[in-house]
């Protein structure tokens, strides 16, 4: 996937991996389709039978792989189609966000929305709102930060190392 | 087009549709096909105008059995239209149908997305996240589950009248619930059906017999369902018997109880009459009531209410039907498949407070006026008005709740039908000058548009405009003690002012307002209009997204009888091959546990909403009974040892996805 958009002048075009639920938001998005709305082709969609399905291992791989914002969709509270998997999800992913944060992970580059099989229109607005957002904050670029944060390990072991020499030659 | 496999792993065959243009009009399918070619394990790559058709079946067939494929893309409309005509295209090949992953190009990006470059680019990425996929599938089979024979249906209405008797006549038995005293529904209260004119209980009183006599049919009216578990063809439903304070059995429904009760007149709105008429705390809501039992009203009835009556009702009756001791029963009942029939509400024409109705007692909702208008209803026929007169000009208001952005934004189809009606049958019972007030005549249907032409050869008004107000102040002498319409005709391009004695609204309909709460007991959809939601608006109209629960009538959307009973036997038509075939295939994409890796931590045991994991303590390992378990893969997600396994949703193929995807 190109990080620049070819007609957009080098506007960064943000890379989104979606999670839907089969029943609600995966429905949302054929009816969006169905119905010819148009919205922005950020999205990449990975589909599950239930949110719930969704291990938080799965957001944390888009992340690192590269992926610029998550976001996941499962059917509104009390309308899963397996009774109660959202609610799971929503546990799931509040404590997930928090760790995110201590990533650096935040401002809504994860996302979590409940789109039912109705709601061809909110897939639209959610994914044109999300890509907007995240394309003002910029690319997360995890990959390339893992990278400088492993130079940075490499580099204080290194000193450590040194100054451990240094004081065995003190003494 | 042939490209040689690249690189280990399993052979891949890529196929890729133009869906005529639909696809390939904003997606570069060509681009899409090399670039699949290119990527590792692709054996053959290949676009074809229309995939899922019998050629573009055949050539994955074919290609399967000459190339010797292991595993298939197909990139195409959406998995849920033709995950299963590729799958069976697979299996024709003699690959197992579950080698196969499908990318949606067509819904999810070429129909959404009007950038050419960047909707390819999207094709690729979805394209390579399915060929990395793909090569984790496992063989799997679907598994064969008995199905319970029985049907049941909600809702009494004609819909589920039709629906019953459909299924109980092809030898099925059918157990129909309605909330109500009786079945019957709307069309019980009509007294001429559009545009025939033939007479709704001539019609329907007949049908209504044949479901309580039919030996197949149990009926449970005034009752309701509280609970379905299980699943297609396995259903268990609880259902709900209010308490009549009759024993139905043993009455006959012949009125000596009503006629002894305390309350020598009848002081009571009666439902079934719109409130035009009274009833008693015991009343039986209309003579061909089915099942013909009288029902006691507990909200009225002295002795339900504080215990001290003489109960002269229970005294007249020679047969002991009454039982004030009667308590609420819960029945559970096996069934294989369950038709919802539970039709509509008539938009409430309070809520349109510019309209006067409540406030002028000569403004009527259309529903009142199907009972005025009825041989059997409160007048007899007879129209008359709240304050004894006969009305001399009538203003029927067409659109009230429809079509409208404060209220409902549809048109609910048969109000300008039932507003011709009306106005004919007003016409021919007073003799009064009728206009309509419409925004468009929609007379699409059978003989429609002929019945229109009659009402204007009979000499009704037709004024084009919605109307603005009704109110009662005069600015005439004409219109002095009469109610004032006040429209812009729009075809005359002026304001008027058309005096008038009775007002008739003309509702629309509306979902019921408990559809909501229906719905989740059903485990079903309902659209952003609150009609329950159906599986495809033209394939799969009458099956929803619970396999095995089917909705007919006016609960999908507004409809006039014709169309309602050609729905309900639809529905009755798939409840039928479903419960016929004597058994349903169930997707294998249940979890299981990998005992060796499990660690019996049991965290996933509370997890599953259908308890189909056990803790098995002898071995201090989870197992998952695969019948029970619905594949929603929470305990998937869960584990933290990693040792349960979605079928199909796999760690390893999600994994693979977010790989493809980003690569
Ligand atoms: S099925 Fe949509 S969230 Fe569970």
């Amino acid at each position: 996937m190109t990080h620049h958009d070819k007609k957009g002048a080098g506007r960064f075009e943000p890379r989104i991996v979606a999670f839907f639920c089969n029943w609600c938001t995966y429905t949302a998005a054929d009816l969006a389709g169905v119905s010819r709305l148009k919205y922005a082709p950020n999205t990449r969609v990975i589909r599950v039978m239930c949110s719930g399905r969704v291990d938080p291992q799965f957001v944390l791989d888009a992340f690192s792989r590269g992926a610029d914002g998550v976001l996941l969709g499962g059917c509104h509270p009390g309308d899963c189609h397996y009774a109660e998997g959202n609610y799971k999800t929503l546990r799931r992913m509040r404590l997930l966000e928090r760790m995110l944060k201590d990533m650096g992970v935040s401002d809504g580059r994860f996302r979590l929305e409940w789109i039912s099989g109705a709601e061809g229109e909110k897939v639209k607005t959610v994914v044109n709102d999300m890509v907007a957002k995240v394309r003002a904050l910029g690319p997360l670029d995890l990959p390339g930060k893992f990278k400088d944060w492993d130079s940075e390990l490499e580099g204080l072991a290194r000193s450590v190392h040194a100054s451990s020499k240094e004081a065995a030659h003190v003494r | 087009m042939k490209s040689a496999s690249n690189g280990s792993g399993p052979k891949i065959g890529f196929y890729i549709c133009h869906c005529g243009t639909n696809i390939a009009g904003t997606i570069d399918v060509e681009a899409v096909r090399e670039h699949a070619a290119k990527l590792p394990g692709v054996a053959v790559s290949k676009g074809y105008k229309y995939m899922c058709s019998d050629p573009g079946q055949e050539m994955i067939a074919q290609d399967i059995r000459a190339q010797g494929l292991e595993r298939l893309v197909v990139a195409a409309c959406s998995p849920n239209l033709h995950e299963e005509t590729f799958r069976k295209a697979a299996a024709k090949g003699g690959l197992n149908p579950f080698f196969f992953q499908m990318v949606n190009i067509r819904e999810h990006a070429s129909w959404v997305h009007e950038d050419k470059a960047a909707a390819t680019q999207k094709a690729e990425d979805q394209v390579r996240a399915a060929i990395h996929r793909v090569r984790f599938h496992k063989a799997l089979e679907k598994k064969r589950v008995p199905v319970h024979p029985d049907v049941m249906v909600v809702g009494g209405g004609i819909a589920g009248i039709h629906a019953a008797l459909t299924a109980a006549n092809a030898g099925k038995k059918v157990i129909l619930v309605e909330r109500e005293a009786t079945i019957g529904g709307h069309m019980a209260l009509f007294d001429k059906t559009f545009p025939t004119l033939d007479c709704s209980a001539c019609i329907l009183t007949p049908k209504m017999s044949a479901v309580k006599g039919h030996p197949n049919i149990t009926l449970w009216a005034y009752s309701e369902v509280t609970k379905v578990e299980g699943y297609v063809g396995n259903f268990k439903v609880t259902v709900k018997r209010k308490p009549r304070y009759v024993k139905e059995d043993l009455c006959v429904g012949c009125d000596a109880c009503i006629d002894a009760c305390v309350f020598k007149e009848a002081k009571f709105p009666d439902e079934f009459n719109q409130g035009l008429s009274k009833r008693k705390p015991v009343y039986l809501s209309f003579p061909q009531a089915t099942p013909k039992v009288v029902t006691i009203d507990p909200k009225t009835c002295i002795q339900l209410k504080t215990g001290k009556c003489k109960m002269t009702c229970a005294a007249a009756c020679d047969r002991k039907a009454i039982d004030f001791g009667q308590k609420e029963e819960s029945k559970e009942v096996p069934v294989g498949a369950i038709i919802l029939t539970t039709g509509f509400d008539a938009f409430d024409p309070k809520r349109h407070e510019y309209y006067g109705y409540g406030r002028y007692p000569n403004v009527y909702s259309a529903l009142e006026v199907e009972r005025l208008v009825n041989a059997s209803g409160p007048t007899g026929g007879d129209v008359v008005l709240r304050d004894g007169r006969r009305p001399e000009a009538i203003g029927i208001i067409h659109c009230v709740g429809s079509r409208d952005e404060h209220t409902n934004k549809w048109c609910s189809r048969v109000c300008c039908m039932y507003s011709l009606k009306l106005a004919h049958l007003l016409k021919e019972r007073t003799g009064a000058q009728v206009y309509n007030f419409y925004i468009d005549m929609r007379t699409p249907g059978k003989t429609f548009e002929e019945f229109y032409d009659r009402l204007l050869k009979e000499g009704v008004q037709f004024v084009r405009g919605r109307v603005a107000e009704v109110n009662d102040w005069a600015m005439t002498r004409e219109e002095e003690g009469r109610l004032v319409i006040r429209v812009e005709d729009t075809l005359a391009g002026f304001v008027r002012r058309i005096p008038v004695d009775m007002v008739v609204l003309s509702q629309g309909l509306e979902a019921r307002k408990d559809a909501l709460d229906v719905r989740r007991i059903f485990n079903i959809g309902c659209g952003s209009d609150g009609f329950f939601q159906e599986r495809h608006p033209k394939l799969a109209p009458v099956s929803t997204f619970a396999d095995g629960i089917f909705i007919a009538g006016a609960c999908q959307g507004p409809k006039d009888i014709p169309d309602t009973v050609a729905q309900a036997g639809a529905a009755a038509a798939e409840a039928l091959a479903l419960v016929d075939a004597g058994h349903v295939e169930m997707e294998p994409n249940t979890s299981r546990v990998v005992e060796e890796e499990c660690s019996g931590c049991k965290s996933c045991v509370p997890l599953c909403p259908y308890s189909a994991i056990t803790f098995d303590e002898a071995k201090k390992k989870a197992s998952i009974n695969e019948i029970l378990c619905k594949g929603c893969g929470v305990c998937a997600a869960a584990c933290p040892s990693g040792s349960i396994r979605q079928n199909l949703f796999e760690d390893d193929e999600i994994f693979g996805e977010i790989e493809g995807v980003l690569s």
